[in-house]
């Protein structure tokens, strides 16, 4: 058996290979070399050094995202991650509708990004005009917008990793820990999240990930209005990249800032979550 | 069992492969379709080496694509070339000629807006100067020149730009009791200006209108008309005074007429200031189209979203963006171009020659000219004779200036250092307007940002 599947070996791997190259190794490849050079277009690009790099440093606009980016990724990854738990464990009850309400708080991950910010532009616009103000008003609207947002958007999907966590909880545990006199905050805190561990852990790396790189809600919401003020990192590397003339080659700079910080950011993580999984 | 299996595996594998050929071929397909020439252009390789040359033309006018392709698939079909249009979809030119022009078969025919969108395609542009379309313009002012004085783009159509303004309704505000000005001819200074707008501001209930002007939305889809329009006022003035048609540091000394005329805009408008950041360039044209403001700053490409509604066409009319310098009365609408074809200079030679007998004909044959006319576009080629002006009241209303000696102010913002400069210029006359910055921070953007600006496009 063994010798069959070492036969037929390239057979399988070799598309998925071939189109792992050409989709994701040689942009990648090809986008460090820009990062080095002074481009308009891909195929004219000059060797310019680390001159990209030290532009950067002297943009405010990206400093200011890195930060704001930090903010929202900080309050959404806890938001987000808290309030999926609590409906993972309010799911997981035995009251009637379970499913009828998972289906409820799945289908905002349905939607496409583009869509869900401007559907909530318009219904925060909506309310905000009441005190005569707009989302884009400062950016301190568009941060809780973007929040309310993203919350809206992943707590579902959170929730249905969070349920399958729970319920591959041995039952026996539960009730030796009930047995055991253990009340329900100690069942919560000894028993149950101990055993979802796992699933935090995939949990925390996804909305981490997707709180760091998130571009189409914030395009969508505010544009990054007023002032840049609201802009996040992958925004603030588009808007480089395509608005500003001569600029292509910062743009792809701070691209593979971002990439390196989302991989650190990412593995550290995953190490410190890891390290409380226990084993069942 | 075993042949069974290995029939299986094998036929998978292939399944798949051909999966992947397929996804090659869907996109590439996709890169040159949306034009309906679609099964023309598979056989563009073919007229190539044939030796006829092809033309692609990257349209920077969403407003127009249908008409482009028309136009396009007319000549096609009339000459047999194979002829290629594609829009960019809005405020996405630049990204789309960007990855377009990298490719094989990039476009022969594309557009920048000035000298400041030049200086990114420099060395894209062939020199026109031996071609038709150059030797066709009314006069030099719409060629675009690079340094070294080559003919590096043509401007094909030109625009003006005042404040609209609802005739049916300053009418009847000149028939109340009390009115500042008894005929729109007496607004011919900012002080009449300022004067008429507040008055009518108070009046507002009694002419049935929400305000005097529309909202001066700071929304991406409205800021230019402030950041990039208005602006070029005090620019105008500074470049007349000193005698010049650009500068590497703007003084500013017409600066306190930019906040006069903003402040007139945004204090007697249909909405709070405060409401500006989300006010988007439909919100301003609906409330001009559907009579609830009298004036509306824009130009006359604004007609086609104006027609129709309930500002009939010949209540249209158009006066200049007074701001209170000296001898404005003279002062006409603002005139120019930002739209001017460049010819792809690393295309084949067959395919230049191919776009070049393409505008020719564009610009002097009966249906190029016709179908140009019935895009709204008033041209600056000796050509388009009087029949083929289009029936624009904006534009009637910006020759009448014209045929009445005043003088049009010219297009100065196309020598605006950099689009950094008109976000920052925008966020601060936000920030102003809205009560969260002051005008110091309008000042310093216009003033160092453009030193600062300038430096850095200009550095090699």
């Amino acid at each position: 058996m063994d010798k069959h599947i070492k036969k037929y070996f390239p057979v399988f791997v070799l598309p998925t290979l071939l189109a792992f190259t050409i989709g994701f190794i040689a942009p990648f490849l090809l986008g460090i070399y820009l990062s080095f050079c002074k481009f308009t277009t891909v195929t004219d690009a000059k060797w310019v050094g680390i001159s990209n790099y030290l532009k950067i440093a002297s943009d405010k606009t990206f400093g200011h995202a890195f930060w704001y980016t930090t903010a929202f990724t900080v309050v959404s990854v806890i938001l987000i991650n808290v309030l999926a738990f609590a409906v993972a464990m309010a799911l997981t009850r035995k009251i009637r509708g379970t499913n009828l309400f998972r289906t409820v708080f799945f289908m905002p991950n349905l939607i496409g990004g583009i869509i869900l910010g401007y559907v909530w532009q318009l219904l925060l616009n909506a309310i905000l005009l009441n005190f005569n103000r707009t989302l884009t008003y400062s950016s301190k609207y568009g941060f809780w917008g973007l929040v309310i947002l993203m919350c809206w958007q992943q707590i579902g999907y959170m929730m249905i990793i969070y349920i399958a966590g729970i319920q591959n909880i041995p039952g026996e545990l539960l009730e030796a820990a009930q047995i055991d006199g253990a009340n329900k905050r100690e069942i919560l805190q000894k028993i149950i999240i101990p055993m979802v561990m796992p699933s935090i852990t995939i949990c925390t790396f996804l909305t981490l990930t997707n709180s760091f790189k998130l571009f189409d809600q914030n395009l969508a919401l505010t544009n990054g209005e007023p002032s840049n003020m609201s802009e996040m990192l992958a925004l603030n590397i588009y808007n480089t990249f395509y608005s500003r003339v001569g600029w292509e080659g910062v743009g792809q700079a701070k691209a593979v800032v971002f990439f390196l910080l989302v991989a650190l950011i990412a593995i550290v993580q995953m190490r410190l979550t890891r390290t409380k999984e226990v084993e069942q | 069992m075993r042949r069974l299996k290995k029939f299986v595996a094998s036929s998978l594998a292939a399944v798949m492969v051909m999966g992947l050929l397929g996804g090659c071929g869907g996109n590439s397909n996709t890169d040159t379709g949306e034009t309906g020439t679609n099964a023309q252009a598979e056989s563009t390789d073919g007229g190539t080496s044939g030796g006829t040359g092809s033309v692609y033309y990257l349209n920077f006018k969403p407003e127009q694509a249908e008409q482009w392709e028309k136009l396009a698939k007319q000549y096609q079909d009339e000459t047999g070339v194979t002829t290629k249009v594609v829009t960019a979809a809005s405020g996405t030119y630049e990204s789309t000629l960007k990855s377009e022009i990298s490719k094989k078969n990039a476009p022969t025919l594309f557009q920048v807006n000035g000298p400041v969108g030049l200086a990114s395609w420099k060395d894209y542009c062939y020199d026109l100067k031996d071609t038709e379309i150059y030797k066709q313009l009314k006069s030099d002012d719409f060629a675009l020149k690079n340094e070294n004085g080559e003919v590096s783009g043509i401007a094909y159509v030109i625009e003006t730009y005042g404040i609209i303004y609802n005739k049916a309704l300053l009418q009847k505000y000149m028939d109340m009791d009390g009115a500042v000005v008894k005929s729109v001819d007496e607004i011919n200074n900012f002080e009449t200006l300022k004067k008429v707008v507040e008055d009518m501001q108070a009046k507002k209930d009694g002419l049935g209108i929400v305000g005097a002007f529309t909202s001066a939305g700071m929304d991406s889809s409205s800021d230019w008309r402030f950041k990039t329009h208005l602006a070029n006022l005090p620019i105008y003035y500074e470049y007349k005074d000193k005698g010049i048609e650009s500068t590497d540091a703007i003084e500013g000394t017409y600066l306190p007429n930019y906040k006069n005329i903003f402040d007139l805009y945004i204090n007697n408008a249909t909405c709070e200031p405060t409401l500006l950041s989300g006010k988007t360039a439909e919100d301003a044209n609906a409330e001009f189209s559907l009579g609830e403001a009298v004036f509306y700053q824009n130009g006359t490409w604004a007609y086609n979203d104006i027609k129709g509604n309930e500002v009939a066409d010949e209540d249209l009319g158009m006066l200049p963006i007074y701001i209170g310098a000296e001898g404005e009365e003279n002062q006409g609408l603002c005139t120019g171009s930002e739209n001017y074809w460049c010819i792809n200079k690393n295309a084949s030679e067959e395919d230049i020659q191919a776009t070049i007998d393409f505008l020719t004909w564009v610009i002097s044959s009966d249906e190029g000219r016709k179908a140009i006319c019935d895009m709204g576009f008033v041209t600056p080629f000796k050509t388009f004779t009087d029949e083929y002006i289009p029936e624009n009241p904006l534009v009637t209303a910006s020759n009448e200036y014209i045929d009445a000696g005043k003088e049009s102010v010219a297009w100065c913002f196309t020598t605006m250092p950099s689009e950094e400069w008109k976000n920052g210029v925008g966020s601060a006359l936000l920030e102003y307007a809205q009560g969260t910055g002051q005008w110091d921070a309008v000042e310093k953007a216009f003033v160092d940002g453009w030193k600062t600006e300038y430096a850095a496009s200009h550095q090699e």
